[in-house]
């Protein structure tokens, strides 16, 4: 058992890469759900988007998905930095009206 | 053990260490900046699977773009009553642990159990021609609506930071 987990460790394939981005999709998991500061929790979902885009490149390498995968994962680089520009004015705006980014303390629907 | 082995230990470590400072420092600088480590990290990686284009990418927008976005998001809302504050809350760590390890158990199992359908690894060759015919002809749509939803992004970020000046009393 040892031996083959040794050459196992030794020789980095698909699996590894997977396991780097479960790994990286907990610690987001971990940022989006225990921080109250806005902008922790953005970083998380960037965390999040980057463990996905890891997924998708290593299967476009080790398998039949070919440059697929690379597309894919262009646009998510698209659509993560449209979504960081809009959370940020959003943020901006909710801190302009609530002073403050704690997320416990914008609670009302319409301020 | 190879040099592309090494390579990929010495590129996760950094990932997963960086990325757990910026998960647990109490100091939201810290974490931006740990965040600048953790996705250089993901540049290298993306350079060990051989997509050298995504990895160029990543760095331009990723640590030139969307990482000076939340620094300047961190200065503009971090005043409280004329001083700095970089602290952050942390609430429900039990809960969100549980829930995170849970996942992390979850996905390692299936990633190891399951017998991926490999292929035998070709020579890599440059993405960046294949990967700009493929956006020409097949991809011609998603890339036309992504520019689209770009534009969308640009106006709805500036109509709302500009509406920060206008006085609160005056809506519409």
């Amino acid at each position: 058992m040892e031996p083959s987990f040794l050459q196992w460790l030794a020789d980095p394939g698909l699996s590894h890469f997977l396991i780097l981005s479960a790994i990286l999709f907990s610690l987001g998991i971990m940022a989006v759900l225990s921080k109250r500061n806005v902008i922790m929790v953005l970083m998380g979902v960037e965390l999040i988007l980057n463990s996905a885009n890891i997924n998708f490149i290593a299967f476009s390498r080790f398998t039949d998905l070919s440059l697929d995968g690379h597309m894919i994962g262009l646009f998510v680089i698209i659509v993560a930095a449209a979504e960081a520009a809009v959370a940020l004015a959003i943020v901006l705006n909710a801190y302009k009206r609530f002073k403050t980014i704690n997320l416990d303390d914008i609670s009302m629907l319409k301020g | 053990m190879e040099f592309t082995a090494i390579l990929f230990y010495v590129f996760a470590i950094l990932t997963i260490g960086s990325a757990s400072i910026m998960v647990f420092s109490k100091n939201i600088v810290h974490s931006a900046f740990a965040l600048m480590f953790t996705l250089i990290g993901v540049a290298a990686i993306y350079v060990l699977l051989y997509a050298d284009f995504l990895a160029a990418t990543q760095l331009l927008v990723y640590v030139g773009g969307i990482l000076i976005l939340i620094l300047f998001g961190v200065m503009l809302t971090s005043q409280e009553s004329a001083k700095l504050n970089f602290k952050t809350v942390t609430v429900n760590v039990v809960p969100a642990s549980i829930l995170s390890v849970t996942a992390l158990v979850l996905l390692t199992y299936v990633f190891t159990t399951t017998q991926w359908a490999s292929r035998n690894l070709e020579t890599p060759q440059e993405t960046v021609e294949i990967l700009g015919t493929m956006l020409m002809s097949d991809y011609l749509l998603p890339f036309i609506i992504a520019g689209v939803l770009l534009l969308i992004a640009i106006i709805g970020s500036i109509l709302m930071a500009t509406r920060l000046n206008s006085k609160p009393t005056e809506s519409n």
